[in-house]
């Protein structure tokens, strides 16, 4: 009876995780809502990757490069006409004559990661391991390049503002759902369970006539797609963006989050953004001085990366498997006998 | 007929710059053989080199540069010690987020300690007399390539010797081959891993050396971006043997310091794309590595 309830369980965990950070946003000043929404959009980028990597076991350090596609081009197409002439002229006529509203533009986004993943992921797919990983790195370095560099789709090197700051509460909330919703709905699927066969055995998978190449080539389509959108909910949050803030320190904060969440679970790259992001904005609150059960905790300011990366350290070494062990939630024991 | 299109200057440089990543590679490459494990925070060991030479810059220069092997060999041994080996025998994925954690928790203690007042002074001013260009074959050359190139083969071949003719060394080869036989055979796992750590630290104290000269304006990301490149060449040569790894690290850094010079001047801000394209390009015809001629790729990793 309650083996019914799983799938319930394993979905509406993470949801009302969310559900949470979001609520709890709006309860809190201005100047402190941005530490939730960021949580919020790091749970989108983290599950994003976690679609391919989590249930590939194929090490991808290339999702970045979707998410940066994807805001880049949702912060383009929003910027409005009457400023748009002005800041960013350098634009092929038909990116800068146009702007879209909001939705139209996370769509955009989503269709342009898909797209570029599939391509990407045509030939790429066809490694693993280490080459793998190294070959998903040189698409971040190039596209990263290129959106430096290229001003005709873009604004280059500078830095991209007057985005419509449209991912308030509710937008990061939503997003991050769909996103979450997208990737149960995908791992439960019989193209998930197919690629999940081949993460714990490739040659057997392939044994039972399993494709390894399309199986991986689909969820690494699909988790471009969901960076691409989760990109669009980067930026709309964050107003203005460059280049840097999609490259080398966003793909390894997102990576350490999914496994230290734990990397084979879709409640371990929830649970690991949130946890990680938290404790991300605990600390930097601490720069400033914080009360904790009565005491006062004074971070000399700039330690707060350093601890940070201490503590993700020690959780890495303490716990190999994430916090979650990388299994999905599950009701405790009690609940489940009846 | 490529070649000759390039200056002498540019081409010397491209193998001055191959010599320092064959050497960071090696670096790489050892902890890889023995632990199974790609050291991210490789890089962080030469920041932390390049800062004991600028902290101790108006000390004599032959103390700067022991200090800077001492620093370097101890944080390396530190790490193999606090982090390593808690970790010996996790997934891949594990160990390499890991090393993130530790290179990003390096960088921002480097941050901290950074205090740009007159303590942090030009890195070994005694040796800024190796930027001199002299002539060579008729073409320009500044001394410190001719000393890189000098000292990378000098490390290489003292290096080749202490694997193939000590006791050690043929137990850190039998252990980067086979580690579980290795020791049922009477190897020492914590001797010839510390083996490994030791020499990668002191490699990583010459390069420190050897880039603080040409760059002596010390950064907390010192040297990020050269590991990143070199941990790319590692995995195109080829990481599984020690030799194609080293020449792996070499042929990244000869083929962009090439490819910057072939490039039109408008377009070497592209110079990225056009080396990582390569990149994907050989990964696709052989994954196993570049120059791992006659072995089938080992069984799934990371």
């Amino acid at each position: 009876m309650t083996r019914r309830l799983d799938p319930l369980v394993q979905l509406g965990g993470p949801v009302l995780l969310v559900v949470a950070v979001g609520l709890l946003s709006t309860t809190v000043s201005a100047a402190n809502e941005v530490y939730f929404l960021n949580a919020l959009v790091s749970v989108a980028i983290v599950v994003a990757i976690y679609v391919f990597v989590g249930n590939s076991g194929v090490l991808s350090f290339g999702q970045i490069a979707f998410v940066a596609v994807g805001a880049f081009a949702a912060g383009v197409m929003t910027v409005p006409l009457e400023s748009k002439k002005g800041v960013l002229t350098t634009l092929f006529p038909l990116l800068r004559d146009h702007s879209i509203g909001n939705v139209p533009s996370l769509l955009l986004a989503a269709g342009l990661g898909g797209l570029f993943a599939f391509v990407v992921g045509l030939p790429l797919m066809r490694l693993s391991g280490l080459a793998a990983g190294i070959a998903t790195f040189a698409v971040l370095e190039i596209t990263h390049n290129v959106l430096q560099q290229w001003t005709k789709i873009g604004p280059g090197a500078t830095t991209l503002s007057l985005v419509p700051e449209s991912t308030g509460p509710l937008q990061g909330t939503l997003g991050a759902i769909v996103v979450i919703a997208i990737a149960f709905g995908y791992q439960r699927s019989r193209l998930g369970r197919k690629l999940r066969a081949t993460r714990e055995d490739p040659q057997a998978a392939s044994g039972v006539g399993i494709g390894v190449h399309l199986q991986r080539l689909w969820a690494f389509t699909l988790s471009g797609a969901l960076a691409g959108f989760a990109g669009a909910l980067l930026v709309h949050q964050l107003g203005s963006i460059t280049t840097e803030q999609v490259y080398l320190e966003l793909t390894f904060l997102t990576l350490a989050m999914l496994v230290i969440g734990g990397l084979t679970s879709l409640w371990g790259a929830v649970v690991g953004a949130l946890a990680v992001s938290g404790l991300d904005s605990f600390l930097s609150q601490a720069e400033q001085g914080v009360h904790v059960l009565g005491f006062k905790l004074d971070l000399p300011s700039g330690a707060h990366l350093a601890v940070l990366a201490a503590i993700m350290a020690l959780v890495l070494i303490l716990r190999p498997s994430g916090i979650t062990g990388g299994r999905e939630l599950r009701l405790p024991r009690a609940w489940r006998r009846s | 007929m490529i070649l000759a299109a390039l200056d002498f200057q540019t081409f010397s440089d491209a193998i001055g710059l191959g010599a320092i990543y064959a050497l960071m590679a090696v670096g790489i490459g050892l902890v890889f053989g023995v632990l199974r494990l790609v050291n991210f925070a490789y890089g962080q060991l030469i920041m932390a080199g390049a800062y004991t030479l600028a902290y101790t810059s108006s000390w004599p220069t032959w103390a700067s540069i022991a200090t800077c092997f001492a620093v370097v060999v101890a944080l390396s041994l530190t790490m193999d010690l606090v982090v390593f080996r808690p970790l010996r025998g996790q997934s891949p994925a594990v160990m390499l987020v890991t090393t993130f954690a530790i290179a990003f928790l390096l960088q921002s203690v480097a941050l901290i300690v950074d205090i740009r007042d007159s303590t942090l002074g030009q890195v070994t001013a005694a040796l800024t007399f190796l930027n001199e260009p002299v002539k060579v074959f008729g073409g320009d050359v500044r001394k410190i390539t001719l000393v890189s190139i000098a000292i990378a083969v000098g490390a290489l071949v003292l290096l080749a010797l202490l694997l193939a003719k000590t006791t050690i060394g043929l137990h850190t080869r039998a252990a980067a081959q086979d580690f579980r036989t290795a020791r049922l055979l009477g190897v020492r796992a914590n001797r010839v891993i510390a083996f490994a750590v030791v020499l990668s630290g002191l490699l990583a104290a010459t390069v420190a050396l050897m880039m603080t000269v040409t760059l002596p304006f010390v950064t907390p990301d010192f040297a990020l971006r050269d590991t990143i490149v070199v941990l790319v060449g590692v995995v195109v040569g080829g990481i599984d043997r020690l030799w194609t790894a080293t020449l792996g690290g070499f042929t990244i850094g000869f083929v962009s310091g090439v490819l910057n010079g072939l490039l039109p001047t408008d377009k070497t801000v592209y110079l990225p794309s056009a080396v990582f394209t390569l990149v994907i390009i050989v990964l696709l015809l052989r994954p196993a590595g570049l120059f791992n001629w006659g072995r089938h790729a080992a069984g799934e990793r990371v």
